[in-house]
């Protein structure tokens, strides 16, 4: 038999997490539905990984690796901005959800 | 090695995962969040590993920390300065951002393809060239799109649809020239037939969303979601990056999700919110224009009076609440009006305010517990047995008319049964017709109340009369 060609792996990778995706997100409760966007927003930023290994890994020596490591540069740091932004903003409105004081608690659900 | 890096991206895909699972509640929330964060730190360390970072020249590692710290300082600021109202515009400007990334990441790959392992210059295995061409692409979709969802958020252009003719055809033709230029670009490796391709994919981004109209944003910014996430996952199979591959099939099932949430709480189809043009060629359908209907007019202190004395009230917000800031007043009146024994809860329709949970994050900003706060499938049978609904800049998601007439552009959408509240208070900036263009048969009901006022301005004179 024939070894199965890697980018079948890599495609099965992908099925199953858009699989994966389908169900956690709707298990997401709407009044999350911002602070999801903003996190899913931070966490496409791992493109940052693209960006390093045109940064690091392009020789500067020759024009177009010196053309690939400034593209690599502005892309790491426009990912790094939505890392950063991302997650912190992410945080803070997190942060804001609470509870009502306890005190008040018996008419809820009235 | 190698192994080693690809069982950490694993890891940090299955962080991400973790985080998105967190948001089912507010408690679990913020634990998820710093899951994400330490899936993101191991996919970073993983990365820096694998490109022997540490061992690299002098001037690539000062590199690669200035990009770090500069973006660490500009995102840092921005998170902490943001206003929430503006969430909306600030998620488009962070789409924006991640779509451009891709792009240029594409276009470094394209230049120096021995650092990424997928050939050398002009001899890019075929593969690779697609899944760089859709990353690039879908990308630079996301960049220009973003940014005109941002102009239109932030009102620095006007949040009308713009439509001419011919849009159709042109936008049609232009996204058939991108699937020719792509198969082209397989054989040739071309570079200037790559960069055709962004050019057209930056036109078309910014054709598609400039006829969008400002209350259909909350599907734009989801659908903006989702691109940023198919972005990603094309430039992870470039790269054959497990980390990139999952973490963008998540988000963009994610956006799409909300893309549809969205879509069906309006009761459109998806292709015809994106074909555009809302309110801006219906304005015929409705049937009496012109004609001035009396209308009950109150002040603060009439609201003020009926609120007092009701057993329950729910407040219903809009996307004019959030223009006014009024959301802290909102939550003065209704501690003053708890403080008289009246049930006080909110109701929020999904597609309130410019973004997929925008008024939720308004009300826990002003400190409204999220228990007070229900979706529209939990709270409409309540209606009935309120004695005043409050509405507060929402207009079309209250509007009978998407019962009654089929002929109405918002037939058929979920609307919050404000009508049958004993008393509804209607807060309205001007005496114009909503949104989608439609007058409201509400205004005119015996049991409403109109309150013609600045949001703002209104619940902080009711505020006082308490």
């Amino acid at each position: 038999m024939e070894s199965i060609d890697p980018n079948i792996f890599r495609l099965t990778i992908f099925v199953l997490s858009i699989f994966v995706g389908y169900y956690v997100v709707w298990s997401v409760t709407p009044a999350l539905h911002t602070p999801l966007m903003a996190v899913t927003n931070a966490i496409s930023s791992v493109i940052i990984v693209g960006g390093l290994f045109a940064l690091v890994a392009s020789d500067a020596s020759t024009t177009l690796g010196l053309i690939s490591k400034i593209f690599g540069f502005v892309s790491v740091t426009l990912a790094a901005v939505n890392i950063f932004g991302g997650f912190l903003v992410t945080q803070r409105m997190l942060a804001m959800y609470k509870k009502k004081p306890k005190v008040q608690k018996e008419d809820k659900n009235a | 090695m190698h192994n080693l890096v690809a069982i950490a991206y694993v890891i940090s895909g299955i962080l991400f995962i973790t985080a998105l699972r967190g948001l089912s509640s507010p408690e679990s929330s913020r634990r998820g969040n710093v899951y994400g964060i330490i899936g993101m730190v191991i996919a970073v360390f993983a990365t820096l590993v694998s490109v022997d970072f540490f061992n690299a020249d002098k001037l690539t590692l000062s590199l690669v920390i200035a990009a770090i710290l500069i973006g660490a300082i500009i995102g840092a600021t921005i998170a902490k300065k943001i206003a929430m109202t503006a969430m909306p515009q600030l998620i488009a400007a962070f789409h924006s951002l991640v779509g451009l990334s891709a792009v240029f990441v594409a276009v470094a790959a394209f230049y120096a393809p021995k650092s990424f392992h997928i050939g050398t210059l002009g001899h890019i295995n075929t593969l690779s060239l697609v899944e760089m061409s859709l990353g690039a692409i879908i990308g630079a979709i996301t960049f220009s799109g973003s940014v005109i969802a941002f102009g239109k958020l932030q009102g620095i252009m006007s949040g009308s649809p713009i439509v001419f003719k011919g849009q159709h055809l042109l936008n049609l033709s232009i996204g058939i020239s991108i699937v020719l230029g792509i198969i082209y670009f397989c054989f040739n490796q071309d570079a200037n037939i790559f960069w055709t391709l962004i050019a057209l994919s930056f036109l078309i981004g910014f054709l598609i969303i400039i006829p969008i109209g400002g209350a259909d944003m909350p599907v734009v910014v989801s659908m903006l979601n989702s691109y940023s996430g198919w972005a990603a996952a094309g430039i992870g199979f470039t790269l054959q990056n497990s980390a990139l591959i999952i973490t963008g099939a998540l988000v963009g099932s994610s956006g799409a999700i909300l893309s549809y949430i969205m879509c069906a709480a309006m009761n459109r189809s998806f292709i015809s919110v994106i074909l555009g043009g809302f309110g801006a060629e219906e304005s015929s359908s409705s049937s009496n224009q012109g004609e001035q209907r009396p209308v009950k007019e109150g002040s603060a202190d009439d609201a003020a009076f009926i609120m007092k004395n009701a057993g329950s009230v729910i407040i219903v917000p809009g996307y004019g609440m959030a223009v006014a800031q009024a959301q802290h007043a909102l939550k003065e009146m209704t501690d003053a009006l708890k403080e008289n024994g009246v049930k006080v809860t909110f109701a929020i329709h999904p597609v309130a305010g410019r973004m997929p949970g925008h008024m939720n994050v308004l009300l826990a900003e002003a400190n409204v517990s999220y228990e007070d706060v229900f979706e529209l499938d939990d709270i409409n049978s309540e209606f009935p047995q309120a004695d005043v609904a409050f509405v507060i800049g929402a207009n079309d998601v209250t509007n009978p008319i998407a019962k009654s007439d089929p002929s109405s552009p918002i037939y058929g959408m979920p609307i919050l049964d404000v009508e049958k509240a004993n008393t509804v208070l209607f807060v309205k900036r001007g005496r114009g017709l909503g949104y989608a263009g439609i007058d409201n048969d509400l205004f005119y009901r015996e049991n409403t109340m109109m309150l013609f006022s600045d949001a703002k301005k209104m619940v902080d004179g009711i505020i006082k009369s308490l």
